[in-house]
């Protein structure tokens, strides 16, 4: 009992967190504001998949130096793992964003430079799946797609770090550079519920890269012993 | 000390040379494609498409031309590379063999696009030089993907999905500055995107030196 507690306490907490994130951010009171309205509450799920996407998916890159340093298969399949977990959290707040601008832009989908980087963060991982898809070799596969994990993320923040201060206007807030981080404008009785939010969604990224990560160990052993 | 860089680049052009169907085959897909557009469109269609129009071009020729120098190479000669120099004089010295042809590659395409297409450029200064950004970018973030991809089966496919998105903060800073060159900005008010371009091509650099050394051995 002692080491259930010790091992999960974290996901009891996860659970319990964000079952406090989802009450509170669809009933506590929310600042009137003219064109979003209740739809600002959107803000506690939409924001908080980009938290968890960036989180695993740095945590995916220290996984690949790791791998790079030790050459361990443990820490590849990880960054795999983590990788996964990265572009479902991706899509979610991709598929969030895109209700949200429907019902504040009126269109799910506006030409804007935070908009595209998302989109193409996305395309990079699925270019990071493609790259491992079309390699047998266990090691090669996995030291060519930790270096490109790595090249792709450093690439991919710059991307979302410069473009959007180089734009002229975007209709996304935050301007100045990456929205998720620069939150000083959330107003004061909101942020109650966003930061526990930001923290239960990354929580909840890792348990979940983390059951990956042992199917997929399962997997790698499976083929390993059919092989060898 | 630069010894090993120049006899490096050399065989490379070396290599290209005596295998005159690679490069011909790079410069016909660069001729044809511009045709095709030609046949499409007919002369210049807009500022705006004229400038996305050449990128697309100059950009996948860029995709064959940096992978055709890692494939052509062969498994023996790598092994061969492998004893002789350290991974990063190879890797630096592949950089700058492709900005220098590709530098050749983007002038002679900008002529061949001009020919058929038409002149949209209005400050020709300037759009020469964001061109010369441009292929410092592309060759810097190329060399890596393209050495990963050539490592693999099937690879042009792949080089164009590996390439595309890590090239792309690169080229909407240069796909912005080439457009405000073609409508008649001078370089002072290119400048900062220029540095910004060179800012990344300088991060991809370094990150290749540290990451190439992973791949290179078999």
């Amino acid at each position: 009992m002692t080491s259930f507690a010790k091992d999960n306490w974290w996901k009891i907490l996860c659970i319990l967190i964000l079952i406090y994130v989802i009450i509170g951010g669809l009933l506590f009171e929310v600042p009137e504001m003219p064109v979003l309205r209740e739809t600002i509450r959107n803000i506690y799920f939409h924001v908080g998949m980009w938290f968890a996407m960036i989180f695993i998916l740095f945590l995916a890159v220290v996984n690949s130096i790791m791998f790079l340093r030790t050459g361990k298969a443990k820490y590849d399949i990880k960054a795999l793992a983590m990788v996964h977990t990265g572009l479902l959290f991706g899509f979610m707040g991709l598929f969030t964003g895109m209700i949200w601008a429907q019902y504040t832009w009126g269109s799910f989908w506006v030409n804007d430079p935070k908009l595209n980087g998302a989109a193409i963060g996305i395309i990079t991982y699925l270019a990071y799946i493609v790259l491992r898809g079309s390699i047998e070799d266990f090691d090669k596969r996995a030291r060519l797609a930790a270096v490109y994990n790595i090249f792709a993320f450093v690439m991919f923040f710059l991307f979302i770090m410069v473009i959007p201060r180089m734009a002229v206007a975007s209709i996304h807030p935050g301007l100045d550079g990456n929205p998720a981080l620069a939150t000083g404008d959330l107003d004061p009785s909101m942020r109650k519920i966003f930061y526990p939010a930001a923290i239960g969604w990354m929580m909840l990224s890792y348990w979940i890269a983390q059951i990956l990560f042992r199917i997929k160990r399962i997997e790698y052993r499976c083929d390993k012993l059919e092989i060898g | 000390m630069a010894k090993p860089y120049l006899s490096l680049i050399y065989k490379d052009f070396l290599l290209e040379l005596k295998n005159k169907s690679t490069i011909g085959s790079i410069l016909l897909y660069l001729i044809s494609t511009v045709f095709i557009s030609y046949l499409a469109f007919e002369g210049i269609i807009s500022d705006k498409a004229w400038n996305a129009l050449f990128w697309i071009i100059v950009l996948f020729t860029a995709f064959n031309a940096v992978l055709k120098g890692f494939v052509q190479e062969g498994e023996n000669r790598n092994l061969y590379y492998y004893k002789i120099v350290k991974p990063t004089v190879f890797i630096n010295s592949k950089i700058i063999y492709n900005t220098i042809l590709l530098l050749i590659l983007i002038y002679l395409a900008f002529t061949v696009f001009v020919f058929f297409m038409g002149n949209a450029v209005e400050n020709l200064a300037s759009f020469l030089i964001v061109l010369a950004a441009g292929v410092i970018g592309l060759a810097s973030i190329l060399t890596l993907t393209a050495a990963i991809a050539s490592k693999v089966r099937n690879n042009f496919t792949l080089v164009t999905v590996l390439s595309f998105p890590v090239v792309l903060p690169q080229l909407i800073i240069i796909l912005n500055s080439s457009e405000k060159a073609i409508t008649g900005a001078g370089l002072d008010s290119l400048l900062p995107y220029l540095l910004i371009s060179l800012l990344i091509s300088f991060i991809a650099i370094v990150l290749t030196n540290v990451l190439f050394p992973y791949i290179w051995k078999e």
